[in-house]
């Protein structure tokens, strides 16, 4: 790999109970990349991005452990400050959920978790990431409406400039356009794009086109198992395992 | 479908028709006979005064001793409730959420006692006075319903919160909340609506209570003046009235029964309308 790895994830197993839900899970993550996770529905995809921010702490059902290496430290440790780890990525899912006040508020609400209160710089950072999210032009005179008026579009762009607004180091997206209209999913798309100058970005897809169209690395994962890893061009272009073949080709989804 | 299926079918239905009809009639009876035999009674006087010559044997005056006593005492015990029970029902739904089991005995517990009759907190308040050295008074019915109505009140807002999204609070996280943040600006504001619901429905079981407050909150002729003296309700006002042997006050009895009953049909209007709009918009802060 040319680039920097940002995130190291090694012997990753998780259980609920007795089920296998990921089984020996080695990725490298290389840092200012789109890595796309690439499989079909039920494959253990979201539970590997809940295990990077440790949203897996909320589900006593679920067992997690091996490593996961972000910058050289290994955050399943219990030590960890969780909340100042979960600040390094902003988390975008598979629908929006608008936090339950007004537009401006839900950045806002994320610029205070970051120690960021002084009333100009959060106006200031407010527009700064909405534009960021390219979303400012269309709700630039409604910021003091209830986020949930957005359309769902606007919701999803909303919760990207929030995930922006604490300032994460990793992008991580669960399916983030599956419940939305072309336009949005197109504007989301473009956006992952200038965003990875910054950041680094984890999405997680079973969209193939969206994969080929923005993926600089991917990941292909089939029942708890990672099947193959590499570059876009290797593994759209010459998979070397049968169930990826089987899976490009349309066979299972 | 054979023929013994079709005849069963049509016993049952008939069973279900007859049953709810039934019920609703008697309902129908109820609230006809609270107006009918109240209305006659109901006058400016009834809602303004106080009574004149007794509440036993008084056919003047009115009942605003018992309903300012009733409004004061459920109030107070909403507000001591809700200010108890939604910390409660936040440490059930934010910081237990990685001990299933121990949510479940709390919960187990709380259903439990909230089938615990009235009558009995009643005399669990009662010897809490005598403990304490505690008169008849505003301020030991407060106590007293507050305790009957926190398991109410707990588990309909636990229950509200029950409903905040997974996906939420994974966003809420998902930026760095801690649990308290969670618990206060999320959870909260998500079902404020319903969170309000909860208290006015525990308002109207409070409001309506008459054994919770014989032994606790006493009863007076004034108007209540001070946490430490007893205070009229209508619960009670009701029942004193209608065991008069003179049948004016007896009538005014139905005429107490009537305001009652219109405060809690007021009080489950206004919580029925704020559940509707809880639904419909599901949040708007």
């Amino acid at each position: 790999m040319d680039s920097q790895t940002k995130i190291e994830i090694r012997d990753l197993n998780v259980f609920a109970g007795k089920t296998q839900i990921l089984r020996n899970i080695n990725i490298d993550i290389p840092k200012n990349k789109i890595t796309v996770i690439l499989g079909p529905s039920g494959c253990g995809k979201t539970t590997l991005l809940k295990c990077l921010n440790r949203l897996t702490d909320l589900y006593p059902e679920l067992k997690v452990s091996g490593q996961i290496m972000i910058d050289g430290s290994n955050i399943l440790v219990a030590k960890e400050d969780i909340y100042k780890l979960r600040q390094q990525m902003g988390l975008l899912s598979q629908r929006p959920y608008p936090l339950p006040m007004t537009i401006y508020n839900n950045i806002a609400y994320a610029l205070k978790l970051r120690g960021i209160k002084n009333r100009r710089e959060t106006h200031k950072l407010v527009m700064h990431y909405l534009q960021q999210a390219n979303l400012w032009e269309e709700i630039r005179t409604r910021l003091r409406e209830p986020a949930s008026r957005l359309s769902i579009g606007q919701q999803q762009r909303l919760c990207l400039a929030r995930g922006l607004a604490v300032n994460p180091e990793i992008i991580l997206a669960d399916e983030p356009t599956s419940a939305l209209d072309p336009i949005s999913s197109q504007f989301i798309e473009e956006t992952f794009l200038k965003l990875k100058n910054d950041y680094t970005i984890v999405l997680v897809t079973h969209v193939l086109r969206q994969a080929k169209r923005i993926a600089d690395n991917v990941v292909f994962m089939y029942l708890g198992d990672v099947i193959e890893q590499g570059s876009v061009e290797e593994v759209f272009g010459n998979p070397k395992m049968e169930k990826t073949k089987l899976y490009l080709g349309g066979t299972f989804n | 479908m054979t023929r013994g299926q079709k005849i069963e079918e049509k016993v049952f239905k008939s069973l279900m028709i007859f049953a709810t009809y039934f019920i609703l009639a008697i309902l129908a009876i109820i609230i006809y006979s609270i107006f009918e035999k109240g209305i006659k009674s109901v006058s400016w006087e009834m809602l303004t005064q106080i009574p004149k010559g007794g509440y036993y044997y008084g056919k003047g005056g009115g009942i605003l001793n018992a309903i300012l006593g009733s409004l004061a005492l459920a109030t107070g015990a909403s507000v001591l409730a809700f200010v108890i029970g939604l910390p409660v029902a936040l440490y059930l739904n934010v910081f237990l959420i990685r001990h299933k089991k121990v949510i479940d005995v709390i919960r187990f517990l709380l259903d439990l006692v909230w089938g615990i009759p009235s009558i009995v907190y009643g005399a669990f308040g009662f010897s809490l006075m005598i403990f304490f050295g505690l008169q008849t008074s505003l301020l030991a019915g407060i106590l007293t319903v507050t305790l009957f109505i926190l398991p109410i009140m707990i588990r309909s807002m636990d229950e509200i919160l029950r409903t905040v999204p997974v996906g939420l609070q994974e966003a809420a996280y998902s930026l760095g909340s801690n649990k308290s943040e969670i618990a206060f600006k999320i959870f909260t504001r998500q079902s404020f609506s319903g969170i309000i619901t909860a208290v006015l429905l525990s308002f109207g079981r409070g409001i309506g209570d008459a054994a919770a407050v014989l032994f606790t909150a006493g009863y007076t002729d004034h108007l209540p003046n001070g946490l430490l003296e007893p205070v009229a309700t209508l619960p009670l006002s009701i029942f004193f009235q209608l065991s008069s042997p003179v049948p004016e006050v007896q009538n005014r009895a139905y005429a107490s029964a009537l305001v009652l009953t219109l405060i809690i049909l007021i009080v489950s209007l206004f919580s029925r309308g704020l559940g509707k709009r809880y639904h419909k918009t599901k949040i708007n802060f």
